[in-house]
Order: C-alpha cells, then sequence, then structure tokens
C-alpha cells in the first residue's frame, strides 16, 4: 500500500515527472507519426472511392479522428482539473492547462474539416447537424475555460476555477450532445446524416481507426511536450532545475554579455 | 440554528429587494424589451410572430436571466458581508441555496407573471400558455444556478464578456428541450417528453449547483 | 488522365479534400512545434541566467 502511494507521489510530482515526460515523447511521437504516414496512405490511396461519395469521404479519415480528439482532450483536461481542484497535486493543474489548447484546436479542425465536407455533400458550409452543432457547442466551452484562466492572475486560484468549471463543463458535454440530437430529430426529420455511413468496408474502417489511434498518441506526445514546458515555466527558480540544466552559480560570472545567442533567439 | 441562519440568509435577501425595488425590477423590464425587440426586427407579420414567439421569448428570458447575475454576490463582495458568510457556522451550500431561491422569486417569478403579456404581444395561442409557463418555471431555476456558478468563478476575475462566454454554452440543453416543449404543442404533438427531460435537467442542477456555486466563491475569495 | 494528377484531382473534389487535409497537417505541426519551441528557449533561459 505504502509503495504504491510513494509512487503515485513520486509521478505526480513534478520534480519526478519531467524526465519521464521527456522519456515518453519518442514513445508517443515516433508510432504517431507512422500510424499517420500509413493511415493517410491507405486513406488517400489505397482505399477507393465511396460509391455514393466519391472522394470527397476521403476527409472522414481527418475529419473523425479530430472530433473524437476533441472529446477525449475534454476529458484529459476535466479529469486533471478536478484533480488539482480535490488533491491539489500540481502537475494535474499543468495537465489540465496543457490539454485545454491542444483540445480546443482540435475542435476547430473537427468543425472545419467538417464544413469542407459538408460543402460539396449538403451544397452549404453549414449545416445545424447535431455532430457540427455539438462540437460548436464544444469549441466555446473550450474557450471559456482558456478565457477564465487567463482572466485570473493567481495561478493556484485560476487553476482551481478552471477545474471547477471543467468539472461543470464535463457534466454538461453529454447533455449538450444528447439535447441537441433530441432537437435535430425534432426540427429536421427528413435530414439523414451523411456522415453515418451504414457499412463500412474494412479497406476503409482499418485506416480510420488507425488515423484516430494516432492522433490520440500524438495528443499525449504534444501533452508531454507542453507538461515539461509547464514545468519549466512553473519551476524555473526551484533548485532542481538549476541543478539539471545551469552551470554552478560562480560559473555564471564568465558569461560575456555578447555570448548570450539564446536569448535573441 | 440552522433554519434560523437560513431564514435570516433568505429575509434579508428579500428585504434588499423590496428596500431597492428598482433593483429587484429591472431583469423583469429586460426580458419585456427583448420580446419587444423581435417585432421591431422581423416586422409584424402575425404568422410569422406567432411562430417565433416561443423560441424567442424563450430567449429574452436567457439573457434577463443573465443579466440579473450581477446581482447576486457582487454588492455583497464589496461590503465584506460574502466574507462573513463564507466563516458562518452553517454549510455553505445551504446558505447559498437559500439565497438563490430569494433570487430566483425576485426575477424568476415576476418573469413568469409578465409571460403572459409577451405570449399575447406575439399572438401565441392561448393553448400554449401553460406549457410555456411551467417550461419557463422549470427552466429559470435552472439558468439560474448555472449562472450562478459562472458568476461565482468570475467574481474577482479581469473581463466583462467572460460570464456570458462561460454561460451561455451551459445554457443549450435548457433552451433546447424548453423552448422544444413549447413548440411541441404548436404542432400539435405531446410536450410531456420535453418536459420530463427539462425537469430532469432541473433535479440535477439543484442537487450540485449550490454545492458547485459554493465551492466557486471559496476559490474566488479564499 | 495520368494516375498522378487524377490522384490529385480527387475525383473532382480536390479544393475539399486537400484543403481539409492540409489544415490538418497545419493544425497538427503548429501543435508540436510551437511546444517543443517554447520548451527549447525555457531551457536556454535556465542554462544562462543572467
Amino acid at each position: 500500500m505504502s509503495v504504491i502511494k510513494e509512487y503515485w507521489h513520486k509521478l505526480s510530482s513534478a520534480k519526478h515527472f519531467y524526465p519521464i515526460a521527456g522519456a515518453l515523447l519518442p514513445w508517443f511521437l515516433i508510432p504517431a507519426l507512422l500510424m499517420l504516414i500509413w493511415g493517410s496512405w491507405q486513406g488517400l490511396v489505397v482505399a477507393p472511392a465511396d460509391y455514393q461519395q466519391g472522394d470527397s469521404y476521403r476527409i472522414i479519415f481527418v475529419h473523425v479522428p479530430a472530433a473524437w480528439l476533441s472529446m477525449m482532450a475534454y476529458m484529459v483536461m476535466a479529469i486533471n482539473g478536478a484533480i488539482y481542484l480535490v488533491w491539489k497535486i500540481k502537475l494535474a493543474d499543468i495537465v489540465a492547462e496543457s490539454a485545454a489548447p491542444i483540445g480546443a484546436s482540435f475542435t476547430f479542425l473537427a468543425l472545419a474539416t467538417g464544413s469542407l465536407w459538408g460543402k460539396p455533400m449538403w451544397g452549404t458550409w453549414w449545416v445545424w447537424d447535431a455532430r457540427l452543432t455539438s462540437e460548436l457547442v464544444l469549441l466555446f466551452l473550450y474557450l471559456g475555460t482558456i478565457a477564465l484562466r487567463g482572466a485570473i492572475d493567481d495561478r493556484q486560484r485560476a487553476g482551481r476555477a478552471a477545474g471547477l468549471l471543467g468539472l461543470v463543463g464535463a457534466i454538461n458535454v453529454p447533455i449538450i450532445h444528447f439535447s441537441v440530437e433530441w432537437w435535430e430529430t425534432l426540427h429536421q426529420p427528413a435530414t439523414v446524416s451523411k456522415f453515418s455511413a451504414p457499412s463500412m468496408h474494412s479497406s476503409m474502417l482499418t485506416p480510420l481507426l488507425v488515423m484516430a489511434l494516432a492522433f490520440t498518441l500524438f495528443f499525449f506526445a504534444v501533452l508531454m511536450v507542453k507538461i515539461r514546458a509547464g514545468i519549466l515555466e512553473q519551476e524555473r527558480h526551484s533548485r532542481w532545475l538549476s541543478a539539471l540544466y545551469a552551470e554552478a552559480p560562480e560559473t555564471t560570472t564568465t558569461y560575456s554579455p555578447e555570448g548570450e545567442p539564446g536569448r535573441n533567439g | 440554528m440552522i433554519t434560523t441562519a437560513l431564514y435570516k440568509q433568505f429575509s434579508r435577501e428579500m428585504l434588499g429587494a423590496v428596500r431597492q425595488p428598482g433593483d429587484a425590477l429591472a431583469p423583469v423590464v429586460f426580458y419585456l424589451i427583448v420580446g419587444m425587440l423581435f417585432p421591431l426586427a422581423l416586422g409584424s407579420d402575425p404568422r410569422l410572430l406567432a411562430q417565433i414567439g416561443p423560441g424567442a421569448i424563450w430567449i429574452a428570458a436567457l439573457l434577463a436571466v443573465l443579466l440579473s447575475l450581477h446581482k447576486l454576490f457582487r454588492s455583497d463582495l464589496d461590503n465584506g458581508y460574502l466574507d462573513q458568510l463564507l466563516l458562518m457556522p452553517c454549510p455553505l451550500f445551504l446558505l447559498i441555496g437559500a439565497r438563490l431561491l430569494a433570487h430566483w422569486l425576485q426575477t424568476g417569478l415576476p418573469m413568469l407573471l409578465v409571460t403572459p403579456l409577451l405570449a399575447e404581444s406575439f399572438g401565441l395561442d392561448y393553448a400554449l400558455l401553460p406549457v410555456l409557463l411551467s417550461a419557463l418555471a422549470l427552466g429559470t431555476p435552472v439558468l439560474l444556478l448555472l449562472g450562478a456558478i459562472n458568476e461565482a468563478l468570475t467574481l474577482t476575475s479581469r473581463g466583462g464578456a467572460l460570464l456570458a462566454l462561460l454561460v451561455l454554452p451551459l445554457y443549450v440543453p435548457t433552451l433546447v428541450f424548453g423552448s422544444g416543449a413549447v413548440y411541441a404543442v404548436y404542432f400539435g404533438e405531446n410536450p410531456a417528453g420535453h418536459l420530463s427531460l427539462l425537469a430532469a435537467l432541473a433535479l440535477i442542477t439543484l442537487l450540485f449547483a449550490p454545492w458547485a456555486v459554493a465551492t466557486a466563491l471559496r476559490i474566488s475569495i479564499d | 488522365m495520368s494516375p498522378m494528377s487524377e490522384f490529385f484531382a480527387m475525383g473532382g473534389y480536390a479544393i475539399y479534400v486537400w484543403s481539409a487535409w492540409g489544415l490538418t497537417a497545419l493544425v497538427m505541426t503548429a501543435n508540436l512545434l510551437l511546444p517543443l519551441r517554447q520548451c527549447r528557449k525555457l531551457r536556454i533561459e535556465l542554462e544562462q541566467p543572467e
């Protein structure tokens, strides 16, 4: 029991997680890139054109993974925000803060690619389709948490406020999703969602799943980088970081002012 | 002990409204004015007005509740009463609940009372009125409670439009179920499904929101 | 039509398909490179304190 506790304590401390995040990065990034390349090749070249939508359906290989990631990133953000709210683990706050912009950018991507798909399929850039609408609401939820964090100067208070807001949002996301679907069946009974393929051939389904997995791994790769940046930012003045990177204090005087290439770049 | 504290909290809020009735009435007047803007923007075609009426009334209600939120905690934050509230030997979420109830009686209830006026100005069928009123009666507390969480969160932060950005996305389900109930009757269908969803939403919000408001206040003030 | 230009034509949907994929590439690249650059900047600051 105490071993597990100690393990979690270590894992959740910024000092210990910093090197772990660095070590994990290639394990997320390299498979993600390989799968992205393979999935793109399969999705763009190998998979046959759809008998109804022609080649335009190939947007699915980026649209659906982006939409999936937008939801998953929100959950990662909300869970870590809640952890920070309850246990005040600094690392969880850094994770929540890091996940929000990634999630927001992929929500935007899901909306943009959905719109690019909708134009040839529906004839307009925007249709009040249930999925697009709830993605739009999700984007506003992301922007809200990011804005709330930005509006509070005190780091600890900003983290707790964003954590609570994320929690409220996480309870509301399924309700919003359900309500928008309920709304669509009421107001547009004739519209058939073009995004739902009744039966997908494996030559299309496999690349789609691979792309979804690739996006997920990519998210965690970016998250690791952002966590490292967040730790560097927050623990700037801590001793362990100076010990890791800076020269010993007395040697710093040997630096001449013109010998500082990094400060301009 | 707790009941007297709650009663005191409640009556304090109600007395404030009696002493300054203009403050309490502003959201109701706002509600009527927004309702009036729709015919001015869209023209006076009676058929069109009757069709957009339920949705327009819901949007007016939503904005009126949003506008009323700044009265919840701001003045008590300035005069220091809120700090005392946090120290009271009584669960904060109950005190918050009493306060929110008083707030709803001052804004939500008057809005319900003037809704028939708005409905008449849109030329809504009288058959819609009971559903519209019950949907608003279930929906406005949800709007108020969700708004109160975010108002408490943004109490000591910068930025004026932030509250609306945080709150409005959360209002989507209430708006969908609430106006959906009225439109169900409008199209000759049964509104029971919408109303029960709205009631479920109200129940969930009533259970969780006072706790969330209390937590948010502690975050903002501590 | 050569197979290559046929591939880029995407059955007449070239604008939509390629802008969707291009946008995705852009967003993903930015997501990866910006934090990497920030990380490097912070590290350099740490290595060379004033």
